[in-house]
C-alpha cells in the first residue's frame, strides 16, 4: 500500500495541468524531447534542492549555497591549468567534491558548536567564499575550463539519447531516499527536526548528525556546481545566486515543513520538476522578467495557502 | 530616578555591548581616516550606514516576532524604483511621492502581514514568495536603471543641519516619532510577548494577530524609508538593489544584540548593528586591505562577530541548557 501524501499528489499534478495546458498553445510542450530537456534543467536544481531538504529536515537552513556551488564550479574547472590527462580528471572531481565538503564542516560546527542560528552563520559563511572566490579570481572570469568528466555529467548524453545529468539526478535521489528512510542517520534527522532537545536525551549523539546533513548539503550544491560549469562550457562568478531561493521554493512545495522534522523526499522532486516548469513556460510565452517574477510568487502563495497552512494558535 | 545603574545595566547589556562595539569601530575607522573627523566625513559616513540602518530597523520589527522578513530587500527596491518616479518636480510634488512610496511601503507590509498572520505560512516563505512579486513589480516600474529624483531634497537631506549630519536627526526622529511611542502602546509591547511565546501571549488575552499585523506593516513602512534614502543617495531608481541588503539587514540586526529566536532587541539596536557594520566596510578600505581581499575579511570579521556569541556556551553547566 503507497501512500501518497498530499502535498506530493498536488504537485505533481499542477505539473502534468501545466504540460498539459501548455500544451494546447504550444504543442511541442508533450514532445518527448522537450519533456526531457526539463528534467535535464531541473536536474541542478534537483540536486541543489535534495541537499538544501536534508539541512530543512533539521530545522536549519543552508544559505550558503550560492557561493558554495560557484566555488566548487571554479575550483575544479581551474584544475585544467595544472594537470592534463586522467590525473586532471580524478582531481577535479575530487577537488569539487572536497570544496562541497569544506563548506560543509564549517557550516556544521556553526550549528552544532557555535550554535548560532544557521541562517545567519551560513550566510556569513555565504560570504567568506564569495569573498575566497573573488580573491582568487580577481573579479574576473575564472581561469581554466570545464573538464571532460564535468562535460559529460553536465551535458553528454549516453543512454537512449536522456542526458547524465537526469541520471546524476536520479542516482543521488535514490541514495537520498534510502538514507532518509532506512538509515539511522536519516530518522536521526527527522527526530533532530522535531526536537534536538529530545533526541539527545534518548542517548543520540546529535552534533556528528548536524555534520553530516551539511556536509551532505555541501555536496550537492558542489556536484551541482560542476555539473553547471560542463553544462555552461565554463565557470563563472555568481553562477550559483539563481538557485538558492528556488532550491527552497522546491522543498517547501513538496510538503517539507520549514521548521523541520518533517517532508518525504519524493515530494521536494516534485517541488523541483513544478518550479521548473513554471519558469520554463513563462520563459516560452515570452513574459517579460517583471510579469515573471509576480506569477512566480503569486503561484507559490497560492500552492502554500492550500497545503502548507501552520495550526492556529491555541492554549 | 530610583532605579540604579546596575539595574539599567543589566536590563540593557545587549544594547551596552553593541554601543561599545561601535564605539571601538567608530574610533578606529576616524585614526585611519587620511582626513580624520570633520562634519564633512562624519556627514558621509552616516550617510553610507543610513540606508542599511532603515533597512535593518525594518528588518528587527520581524524578527523581534519570531520571524524574519527575506521581502525586506524587494520593497527596498520597489519603494526606490518608485521615487525615481514620484519623488520630483515642484515641493508639493516631492511631498505627494513621499507620501505615496510611503504607502506602496505600508501596503507591501501590509500584504505580508495578511499572508502571515490570516493565510498562517511560515515568515520565511511567505516573504520569500510575496518578495518575488514584489521585485517583479519594481522591474515593471522600473526594468532599467534611471528615473529622477528630486536633487533639491537630497541635497537637504544628504548634507549636514548645525553640524550634525542630516540623515542621522532622520534615524533619530524615526526612533523618536515612531519606534518610542511605538513600543509603549500594547500592540508595540505585544510584539515582544509574541516573540516570547505566542501560546503564552495568546492565552495572556494579548491580541496576537494585531501584533504580528503591526510588526509587519511597520516593517513594510521602515524598508520604505530605507528605499528613499537610497533614492536620495544616487538620484536614480533601480529594481536591482534589494537582494543584498536582505541578508545585510539579518547580519546586522544580530550584530546589535536582537536573537533571531525573538523576543529580544529591538530597533536601536539594529541601528547600532547596521553602523557597525558599515564602519567596519569603509575601515578596510583606509586599512589599505587589497581590494579584493576586502569582501573575504568582510566576511571572516562576521563570522568572528558571530563565534563570540558561541562563547556564552563555554560558561553553561548543563548540555540541556544549550535547547533552551
Amino acid at each position: 500500500m503507497v501512500k501518497v501524501d498530499k502535498p506530493v499528489l498536488i504537485a505533481f499534478c499542477c505539473s502534468a495541468a501545466l504540460i498539459l495546458g501548455g500544451s494546447f498553445f504550444f504543442p511541442n510542450f508533450l514532445s518527448i524531447q522537450y519533456l526531457l530537456q526539463q528534467l535535464h534543467i531541473a536536474s541542478f536544481l534537483g540536486l541543489v534542492a535534495a541537499g538544501a531538504m536534508v539541512v530543512i529536515l533539521l530545522g536549519q537552513i543552508d544559505l550558503s549555497v550560492p557561493w558554495t556551488l560557484t566555488a566548487a564550479a571554479i575550483a575544479s574547472t581551474a584544475i585544467a591549468n595544472y594537470a592534463k590527462g586522467v590525473t586532471a580528471e580524478i582531481l577535479a572531481i575530487v577537488v569539487g567534491l572536497l570544496v562541497g565538503v569544506i563548506v560543509g564542516l564549517l557550516n556544521g560546527f556553526g550549528a552544532a558548536f557555535v550554535r548560532v542560528h544557521s541562517m545567519i552563520w551560513t550566510l556569513a559563511m555565504n560570504f567568506v567564499v564569495l569573498g575566497a572566490c573573488v580573491f582568487y579570481t580577481g573579479g574576473f572570469q575564472p581561469p581554466g575550463e570545464p573538464l571532460q568528466v564535468m562535460r559529460f555529467l553536465g551535458v553528454g548524453r549516453s543512454i537512449l539519447n536522456i542526458p547524465n545529468a537526469i541520471f546524476v539526478w536520479l542516482g543521488v535521489s535514490i541514495i537520498m531516499i534510502f538514507f532518509l528512510r532506512r538509515t539511522k542517520y536519516g530518522r536521526y534527522i527527522y527526530a533532530i527536526g522535531n526536537s534536538e532537545k529530545a533526541t539527545y536525551l534518548s542517548g543520540v549523539k546529535t552534533r556528528p548528525i548536524l555534520f553530516l546533513a551539511f556536509v551532505i548539503a555541501g555536496v550537492c550544491n558542489a556536484i551541482a556546481g560542476m555539473m553547471l560549469a560542463g553544462y555552461a562550457k565554463q565557470a563563472y562568478q555568481a553562477m550559483g545566486e539563481p538557485y538558492l531561493m528556488p532550491a527552497i521554493a522546491s522543498v517547501v512545495l513538496g510538503g517539507t515543513k520549514i521548521q523541520g522534522g518533517s517532508g518525504t523526499y519524493i515530494g521536494t522532486v516534485a517541488g523541483t520538476i513544478f518550479v521548473t516548469l513554471i519558469g520554463s513556460i513563462l520563459s516560452v510565452m515570452q513574459m517579460p522578467e517583471a510579469g515573471r517574477q509576480v506569477i512566480y510568487g503569486v503561484v507559490i502563495v497560492i500552492m502554500l495557502l492550500t497545503y502548507g497552512r501552520q495550526e492556529r494558535v491555541h492554549a | 530616578m530610583n532605579m540604579s545603574f546596575g539595574l539599567f545595566a543589566r536590563q540593557n547589556y545587549r544594547v551596552l555591548i553593541a554601543l561599545c562595539i561601535l564605539l571601538v569601530t567608530f574610533v578606529a575607522f576616524f585614526s585611519l581616516h587620511p582626513r580624520h573627523l570633520s562634519v564633512y566625513t562624519l556627514t558621509i559616513w552616516a550617510n553610507q550606514g543610513t540606508c542599511l540602518a532603515f533597512v535593518s530597523m525594518s528588518q528587527a520589527m520581524v524578527v523581534l516576532t519570531a520571524g524574519i522578513d527575506l521581502s525586506v530587500g524587494p520593497i527596498l527596491a520597489l519603494s526606490n524604483s518608485l521615487a525615481s518616479e514620484v519623488v520630483n518636480g515642484s515641493p508639493s510634488h516631492v511631498a505627494f511621492g513621499i507620501f505615496l512610496v510611503m504607502l506602496a511601503g505600508l501596503a507591501c507590509g501590509f500584504i505580508n502581514g495578511l499572508v502571515v498572520v490570516i493565510g498562517r505560512i511560515q515568515p520565511i516563505v511567505t516573504t520569500l514568495a510575496t518578495g518575488t512579486v514584489y521585485t517583479g513589480v519594481a522591474l515593471f516600474i522600473r526594468p532599467t536603471t534611471g528615473g529622477q529624483i528630486s536633487e533639491g531634497l537630497s541635497d537637504a537631506l544628504t548634507s549636514n543641519l548645525y553640524g550634525i549630519p542630516t540623515s542621522l536627526l532622520l534615524v533619530a526622529g524615526t526612533i523618536l516619532l515612531i519606534w518610542v511611542p511605538f513600543r509603549r502602546t500594547n500592540l508595540g509591547r505585544g510584539i515582544y510577548a509574541v516573540g516570547s511565546s505566542e501560546g503564552a501571549a495568546y492565552m495572556s488575552g494579548l491580541d496576537v494577530n494585531r501584533s504580528k499585523m503591526a510588526a509587519y506593516t511597520l516593517a513594510g513602512l521602515l524598508a520604505s524609508f530605507g528605499g528613499l534614502f537610497i533614492g536620495l543617495q544616487t538620484l536614480t531608481g533601480d529594481a536591482m538593489t534589494g537582494p543584498s541588503y536582505t541578508l545585510i539587514s539579518i547580519a546586522s540586526v544580530v550584530l546589535g544584540g536582537t536573537s533571531l529566536s525573538g523576543g529580544i532587541g529591538g530597533a536601536l539596536e539594529a541601528i547600532i548593528g547596521a553602523f557597525t557594520l558599515r564602519t567596519i566596510n569603509s575601515m578596510m578600505f583606509f586599512a589599505g586591505a587589497p581590494p579584493l581581499a576586502q569582501p573575504l575579511f568582510e566576511g571572516l570579521i562576521l563570522m568572528a562577530a558571530l563565534s563570540l556569541g558561541g562563547l556564552r556556551l563555554i560558561g553553561m553547566r548543563n548540555r540541556l541548557d544549550l535547547w533552551q
